[in-house]
């Protein structure tokens, strides 16, 4: 289905410097409406730095990002995040002072499509149930267990309803049973039609859920394509096994 | 309206209105006692406005507020202009003054903000003073209007309720909303679609506002300013301690720290009055020790405990 569908977000030549160190060097890639699109590759090699850059917590150095027809590159974290780009965090960052439901009405209340008063309140009752978190609406986020916060913030960057959600390692940490529950999520999310950026480590998971996904190394792109293809390229089992 | 609602605006219609009557029955120094423990309501609630959401503790009263009453002398004293002219202009000016800090320093965070808003009062009242000094001829400027302390109670009084409506209008809206995700996770506060300086920005213009009314409504008191008292530093970190005291979480928080901490306050600088500023660091430390979501924290807290 994906190969018809048209470029929502086209990445040209992206580059990010850290003094002496190129962390994202040259990137090019596009997304597709309703596409999973992972993003792989050995730690370190820019994986994290590239979705920065995309929800604006970083500057590029050079190169562009374009969501539809707008520019995104210059532009500030929250403009970002209004015109429909939503994000979850490497290390999950739920916010502490906030109940459950609070978190997800922070998501709703200023982004892409916003939302405020008993309309946010429904909406987040909603997502909070279609997440699993049906109950545990008014307790303080810090009583939530590690996999619970996790689905909390994933709820958040969901009440924006947004054009494109970057989930960075979003599976990381997760044992094998919540591996298993976190992967038919993520599956759940693609076949409501979502387009998804995934940044991940776990290969059970880049297979059963990318449509596409591109490979870095050393802040480069250095394979693209079918996840079966490109964890069969050469040059992507010589980044994570070394020269043999 | 919900019941607790209610309950709420009940309550406060009855504190307001016993406050409006305490003039009535007190007089002289019990009176003048009233009158600073309104302009401290009034300060640190503003404070807390801005402070208790964000975390971002500013140090700027005192400028803010120097500026209020300093505005007010040079109007009436130098230019023969009318209290309420001046009592009017200065608030805008310290707005002004606000903007251009918040565009300064909001990305700053934590303790460099801290120390920056602290050395900023510093500069102003140095270059107030160094201008009055040099350039404007007498070092001193009079207030004289016929206010009398109940007069001026009022008013403060007036710009308290002020005060509290506006920061209960704020906590319902969105701009409340967005300051307290500022305050709990910044990073995430830009990821979720929030301009988190320029709401900052707006906040600190609204304590800055405040502050510099409520200077220029209290300098009548004082009939006669030199900057370098009306600027002073003391009064910035006072506002931060009764808030801190009372508890930044709530609108009415600093209200319960202000009043005991007036009471205290003005027993040590009529017994030991060289021993104010000890005092007031002892009682910082106290408070951020034992104390760090201040009286109403402890209050709730122990509630929950007898409730379970």
């Amino acid at each position: 289905m994906t190969s018809q569908s048209v470029p929502i977000l086209i990445v040209e030549t992206l580059t990010k410097r850290f003094g002496g160190l190129i962390a994202v060097d040259q990137m090019s890639f596009d997304v597709r409406e309703h596409e999973v699109m992972g993003i792989i590759g050995p730690n370190g090699s820019g994986k994290s730095t590239t979705m920065n850059l995309i929800s604006g917590a970083l500057k590029a150095t050079s190169g562009t990002i374009r969501l539809k027809e707008r520019e995104l590159t210059a532009m500030p974290a929250h403009k970002i995040a209004r015109l429909g780009i939503a994000r979850t965090f490497q290390l999950v960052r739920v916010l502490p002072d906030l109940t459950a439901i609070e978190n997800v009405v922070a998501g709703a209340a200023f982004a892409h499509k916003p939302r405020w008063g008993a309309e946010a309140r429904a909406f987040a009752v909603a997502l909070l149930e279609r997440l699993d978190l049906g109950g545990k609406q008014d307790l303080p986020v810090g009583s939530l267990t590690y996999i619970d916060q996790k689905r909390l913030e994933l709820a958040r960057a969901l009440a924006s309803e947004p054009e494109v959600l970057l989930l960075d390692e979003w599976l990381a940490g997760l044992n094998p049973s919540e591996l298993k529950i976190g992967i038919d999520l993520i599956a759940s999310l693609r076949d409501e039609g979502r387009t998804v950026i995934l940044v991940e480590h776990v290969m059970d998971a880049i297979r059963s859920l990318c449509d596409r996904c591109v490979v870095m190394n050393s802040g480069r792109k250095i394979a693209e394509g079918t996840p079966a293809a490109v964890l069969s390229d050469r040059e992507v089992i010589r980044a994570y096994l070394g020269d043999g | 309206m919900s019941r607790g609602e209610a309950i709420g605006l009940m309550l406060a219609i009855i504190v307001v209105a016993v406050a409006a009557v305490l003039p009535l029955i007190l007089d002289g120094y019990w009176l003048s006692v009233a009158l600073t423990a309104m302009m401290y309501v009034a300060l640190a609630t503003s404070w807390t406005l801005f402070s208790g959401p964000t975390r971002y503790l500013s140090l700027a009263t005192g400028a803010f507020f120097g500026i209020g009453g300093y505005l007010v002398g040079l109007g009436m004293s130098d230019y023969g202009l009318s209290f309420w002219l001046m009592a009017a202009i200065a608030p805008v000016v310290a707005t002004a003054l606000a903007l251009l800090i918040g565009l300064a320093t909001l990305r700053l965070s934590g303790v460099y903000f801290v120390i920056f808003t602290l050395g900023l009062a510093e500069m102003i009242r140095n270059l107030v003073s160094w201008i009055q000094n040099n350039f404007l001829g007498s070092r001193g400027l009079y207030v004289l209007t016929d206010f009398t302390d109940a007069d001026i109670y009022w008013m403060l009084l007036a710009v308290s309720v002020a005060i509290f409506a506006l920061g209960w209008w704020i906590n319902r809206s969105r701009l409340g909303f967005a300051l307290r995700i500022i305050g709990s996770d910044e990073e995430v506060a830009k990821h979720v679609g929030i301009d988190t300086a320029w709401s900052k920005v707006v906040l600190f213009m609204v304590t800055g506002f405040f502050a510099a009314l409520i200077g220029a409504l209290v300098a009548p008191r004082y009939s006669y300013i030199e900057p370098n008292v009306v600027f002073s530093p003391e009064l910035s970190f006072i506002v931060v301690v009764m808030a801190l005291l009372g508890g930044i979480h709530r609108l009415w928080g600093p209200l319960v720290g202000v009043i005991p901490f007036t009471l205290i306050w003005e027993g040590i600088t009529i017994s030991f009055p060289n021993y104010t500023t000890l005092f007031l660091g002892f009682s910082f430390l106290l408070i951020v020790y034992f104390l760090p979501h201040g009286v109403v924290g402890l209050m709730q807290s122990l509630v929950r405990r007898v409730g379970r």
